[in-house]
Order: structure tokens, then C-alpha cells, then sequence
């Protein structure tokens, strides 16, 4: 468990190592120059210059990610181009918006894809079951834009359930959540579906019922427990998703979180923002996925870590 | 009276667009503490009988189109699920043939036993805990509190049997059914878990339906043979009487292509052809186009289910002298 552990965190090291090479390279091959971008467009030739110098824009490639891990080890995501404060505050003020957006969305497509996942595999091939699943296409289908601005306009505008925008109460988070777990929620029913349907199929479900089971127990207890690793690898990958790709829901709601942050950040060419939300995107996606993976061996026993 | 009645049971499947009729017209007893064989070749039925005395057969697509199955005077097949639910695992039990895929990966054995007791008694934690470690020392399992803690994948293939063996029992049934409850085992541990049944039943007087297509272990240990072929049960005697006078050419071929070491070398015999499956079944003898004995009315028309005053019974136009 240790060793495995240590392999793990050496590995995820690695892969943010990639990221901030990957990254670092893409946003330097951008045709935007972001020393014009902060002078301003009616700015001299010589005021450009001296803009580059002074963020260190004219060192060789190379010479400048080398700063920027030098610092990256001390723990210092550098400065803002724009707004000069520290990219590390930025973020860190913007997480518990994200985070809260997180759990709210994951908890969501839980709540909604799993028990419509089980009762479509209970009643495989029925019309229950074709609803769940033709449902569950629109859910995956829909632009997030489009589901944000209808429920926004349902809830918020018409029936003034929830306000419009905005961050800071439960009622603020309702529809951000909805938004993002009504897509996500329409993956979970499928693949819990899918998984109990299998699952259903086993020797081990006909014991328990030969063993006198109730239906609901069987499906809640003997299968929903073997039902549920796939599952646990979709919340994993799904920590790492909403964390960089809730922009467009943020956007749509006010969210002050890092999708904000990173739009416009990625709008105002301010390099080091951008690194920073990535590498942070990237830290959560390795560690959601290690997480799962952490947790495997508690839902099936059978896993071992090595 | 008989502790289960099996009477002309009939069922049928939903098949593409027509049914099917698996099994037809079954009927079989068996007595408080008897161990009764049902015997035949893979596809004639068996574990679909064992199946619809439990209900356990997905219905649509299965169907009882006839007869009934009676326990302890109980008609099964009326009894409204949630009392039948009762039955499962408490007054009857049930062992599957496989022991590596029937215990649920993802729960300790100790769980999976004490689960009966949670449906069908109103023990205690402490009580069932006790008769967790009862069945365990009751089906043979050393290190029991260990064992109960372990999950099925750390156990061998003979544990997991006992460890189903031990559920099947832990309301103190009054009837097993044993569906090849040895197919899966290695030969040695075959014997222990068979012995193990008879042990049981003697100090229990368990009743066991014993599912299997091996006559070794029938000649061995049953007290009475159903034979069925095709979903029809097509010979019924005592044991002793089977074996020593086969009647139906179906037996007949089953006892010969049983390997036997005093028989000398040669080639170990077998019936030509292969089981017709449900929906190509003749009106008549299903067997009638491998049976030697043939006659001309076997296929069009179904000998009758006829009992001599031994008890043996055999439905065949021209059975073996």
C-alpha cells in the first residue's frame, strides 16, 4: 500500500511535470502577444519593449520556464500580467466557489443517474426503461449553455424560485449544479444501467434470492455494491472535469470560480493565470483519479493496489 | 405424505413469437429425510425443475401451464411472493453448482450466512453470530471465526461450497436442493462435499433433492432415481432397483456410458445423437430417435408414466427386459 502510494505520487508528479511543459509551449505559440495585449494597442514600439522586459518576456523559452519551475518549486505560481496581484491568491480565492460547484454538480448526477440507472435495468426492455434511456441521450446531448439558460429562465425568471445569478447561499447553487449534473447525471444513468444490468445477471443474485432476499434488497444491496465501481471511476475523472470545465456554467450564473478566472484570464492573454489554472485543473484531475482508485478496494474487495 | 409433490408440472417459454415447452408433465415425490437423484443428460430439464419448485424463473418469458408443486402441504406455485419469499432459504434451501460465481464478491461469507438468519429469524447479533460459528463447525470449516471474516475470493473452492452448504442450512431447512452441488469441485473434494450432504442428513434428516448428471454419485448416495430426458421424466425407481434392472433404454444408455474399471478395457459406450431441444420435441417418446428399442409407435405417440408394484416406474412401449 505505501510502495503503492509512492508510486502513484511519483507518477502524477510526472504527468503535472507534462502539463506544465505542454501548456508552457501552447501558450507561447499563441499569435497573440501578450506584452501589446497589457501596453494597449495605441502604445509606442518602445513602451511594448519596455512592457516585455519588464515581465521577462524576452529571455529564450527555455530560460523562461526554467524561472517559472524555479518558482513553481518554491510554491509561487507567479504574478498576473494584468492585474499584478499573485496568481496563487487569485486561485485560491476562486476554489471554494469551484469546489462548492463540484460537489453540488456531482452530488446531482448522483441523485438523479443512479436511481434512473437502476430502475431502467430493473425494468430492462419496458417502456420505463426506454424513457430513462431516451431521456438520459437528451441529458448527454444538450449544450450546457442551453440547459443553464432554459432553467435559468424556468426557475429564476418565471417561478423567481432561485435568483439569477450569483454565489453565496444554497438557493445560489441549486441551478449551477442542476445545470452541470443534469449532463453529467444522464452518463451516470447509463452507466449505472449498463453495470446493474450486468450485474443483475450473476450467479451470486440468484443465490440471494434463493436465499429468500427481497427484490429491492437484492437490486439496493447485493447489486448496487458490485454495481458501483465503474461509478466510483466516473466521480474520479468527474473531480478533475468540473474543476476545469465548468467555464460556460459559471459564465451563464455569475460563478465566481476558477472557470471564470480562466476565461478571463485566456481572453486577456495573462500567461501566468493560465498556467496556474491548468496546473490546478491538472492536481485535482490526478488526484480525483487517484482517489478512485484509492477507494476501489473498499467497494470490491477483490482489488488489491500494487 | 410426501414432503415435496411435484404433480404434472408444465412450463413453458416465451420463445421468438411462439412457446416453448421445457418441461412436461414432471411429477416426482420426495419424503421428510430422503434423498432423491434427479439424473439426465445437460438440457433435459433439471435444474429447470429445481428452478420452478423455488420460483425462481424469471416469469414472462417462463410459464406454468399445468400442475402444481406442493411442500408440506403447501401449494407453492399460489403462494403469494412475500410468503414464498419465507419459504427461500428458510424452509427450503438451495445449492448452486457453481461455488466460485454464487457468494457475492464484494461481502464477508460471515455476512452472506448471517443474512439468512436476518430475513427468516428474529435472532439476536449475538445469537446469529453463534449459529454462524454452529454452521461453520457443522459443515466441516476449521478457523470458523476467521473464515466468517474473509470474503469469497480468499476461499477454495471446497470452502465456498461448504460456506453455500452452511447458508442453504442456516434456517434448518426441511428440504435441499442441491443443483450439481459438486460439478465444479475437484474429484477428491467431490466425496467430502457429498459426504457431507448424507452426514447432514442423517443428523438432521434433511430432505435433499440432489440435481446432477453423474450416476456414481446417485448409485452412492441417493435413495431413489428420477430420470428425465427431454423435460419429461421418463423412468422413476428405488436405487437399488434402478440399477439393478434399468427398464427404460434411456437408463439403460446412461449406465453404459458410465466409466466403470470392472468392466475391462474398450471403448466407454454412448447413446448416438443429442438431446432434441425444447420446440423440435416429436409428439411421441422424446428418445425414440436415439432408442434402440424403437418401435413404430413411439413417435407419434408418448408411452404413459406406468408404476409396477415395486415402485419402479418407466414410461416406454418396449422397455428393456
Amino acid at each position: 500500500m505505501g510502495k503503492y502510494l509512492a508510486k502513484r505520487l511519483g507518477q502524477s508528479l510526472l504527468i503535472l511535470l507534462g502539463v506544465t511543459v505542454v501548456t508552457f509551449l501552447l501558450l507561447f505559440l499563441l499569435p497573440a502577444d501578450p506584452a501589446r495585449q497589457i501596453a494597449g494597442r495605441s502604445a509606442s514600439a518602445a513602451t511594448v519593449e519596455s512592457v516585455r522586459q519588464q515581465l521577462g518576456l524576452h529571455l529564450p523559452l527555455w530560460e523562461q520556464y526554467l524561472r517559472y519551475l524555479g518558482k513553481l518549486l518554491q510554491g509561487d505560481l507567479g504574478r498576473s500580467f494584468v492585474q499584478r496581484t499573485e496568481v496563487g491568491e487569485l486561485v485560491w480565492s476562486r476554489l471554494p466557489a469551484t469546489l462548492l460547484l463540484m460537489a453540488g454538480a456531482i452530488g446531482f448526477e448522483l441523485l438523479i443517474g443512479v436511481p434512473a440507472g437502476i430502475v431502467a435495468a430493473m425494468r430492462r426492455g419496458k417502456p420505463t426503461d426506454n424513457a430513462v434511456m431516451i431521456a438520459s441521450l437528451v441529458g448527454v446531448s444538450a449544450p450546457q449553455f442551453v440547459v443553464g439558460i432554459l432553467l435559468l429562465y424556468v426557475f429564476a425568471v418565471q417561478l423567481e424560485w432561485f435568483p439569477i445569478g450569483g454565489y453565496g447561499t444554497f438557493a445560489h447553487l441549486v441551478l449551477p449544479a442542476m445545470t452541470l449534473g443534469i449532463l453529467g447525471g444522464g452518463w451516470y444513468g447509463r452507466m449505472t444501467r449498463s453495470s446493474m444490468v450486468d450485474v443483475l445477471r450473476q450467479d451470486y443474485i440468484r443465490t440471494a434470492r434463493a436465499k429468500g432476499a427481497a427484490e429491492q434488497r437484492i437490486v439496493l444491496v447485493h447489486a448496487l455494491r458490485n454495481a458501483f465501481l465503474p461509478l466510483l471511476a466516473m466521480i474520479g475523472i468527474d473531480i478533475g472535469l468540473f474543476m476545469s470545465g465548468a467555464v460556460v456554467v459559471e459564465s451563464v450564473f455569475g460563478w465566481p470560480g476558477i472557470g471564470q478566472l480562466a476565461w478571463q484570464a485566456i481572453q486577456q492573454v495573462d500567461i501566468p493565470i493560465i498556467m496556474g489554472v491548468t496546473l490546478v485543473s491538472a492536481v485535482f484531475i490526478v488526484a480525483g483519479n487517484l482517489l478512485a482508485d484509492l477507494l476501489a478496494p473498499l467497494v470490491d474487495p477483490r482489488i488489491r493496489l500494487r | 405424505m410426501a414432503l415435496l409433490e411435484v404433480e404434472d408440472l408444465t412450463v413453458s417459454f416465451a420463445g421468438s413469437g411462439r412457446r416453448v415447452t421445457v418441461l412436461d408433465g414432471v411429477s416426482f415425490t420426495l419424503d421428510a429425510g430422503e434423498i432423491v437423484g434427479l439424473v439426465g443428460e445437460s438440457g433435459c430439464g433439471k435444474s429447470i425443475t429445481a428452478m420452478s419448485v423455488m420460483r425462481l424463473l424469471p416469469s414472462p418469458p417462463s410459464r406454468v401451464d399445468r400442475g402444481g408443486v406442493r411442500f408440506a402441504g403447501t401449494d407453492l406455485l399460489s403462494l403469494p411472493e412475500r410468503r414464498m419469499r419465507a419459504m427461500r432459504g428458510n424452509r427450503i434451501g438451495m445449492i448452486f453448482q457453481e461455488p466460485m460465481t454464487s457468494l457475492n464478491p464484494t461481502f464477508t461469507v460471515g455476512w452472506q450466512i448471517d443474512e439468512a438468519l436476518r430475513l427468516h429469524t428474529g435472532l439476536n447479533a449475538e445469537q446469529r453470530r453463534a449459529r454462524c460459528l454452529e454452521l461453520m463447525g457443522l459443515v466441516g470449516v476449521g478457523a470458523a471465526e476467521r473464515r466468517l471474516g474473509q470474503y469469497p475470493h480468499e476461499l477454495s473452492g471446497g470452502l465456498r461450497q461448504r460456506v453455500m452448504i452452511a447458508m442453504a442450512l442456516a434456517c434448518g431447512p426441511e428440504m435441499i436442493i442441491a443443483d450439481e452441488p459438486t460439478t465444479a469441485l475437484d474429484v477428491t473434494i467431490q466425496a467430502q462435499i457429498l459426504d457431507l450432504l448424507v452426514t447432514l442428513r442423517r443428523d438432521l434428516g434433511t430432505a435433499i433433492l440432489m440435481i446432477t448428471h453423474d450416476l456414481g454419485v446417485v448409485a452412492e448416495y441417493c435413495d431413489r432415481v428420477v430420470v428425465m430426458y427431454a423435460g419429461k421424466v421418463v423412468e422413476k425407481a428405488p436405487v437399488e432397483s434402478l440399477f439393478a434392472r434399468p427398464r427404460h433404454p434411456y437408463t439403460t444408455g446412461l449406465l453404459a456410458s458410465m466409466p466403470r474399471l470392472d468392466s475391462g478395457r474398450g471403448p466407454l459406450a454412448s447413446i448416438p445423437g443429442m438431446v432434441p431441444s425444447p420446440g423440435s420435441r416429436p409428439p411421441g417418446c422424446p428418445f425414440a430417435d436415439r432408442c434402440p428399442n424403437v418401435l413404430p409407435r413411439c413417435a407419434p405417440e408418448m408411452p404413459p408414466l406406468e408404476t409396477g408394484p415395486d415402485g419402479h416406474a418407466f414410461a416406454c412401449w418396449n422397455p428393456m427386459p
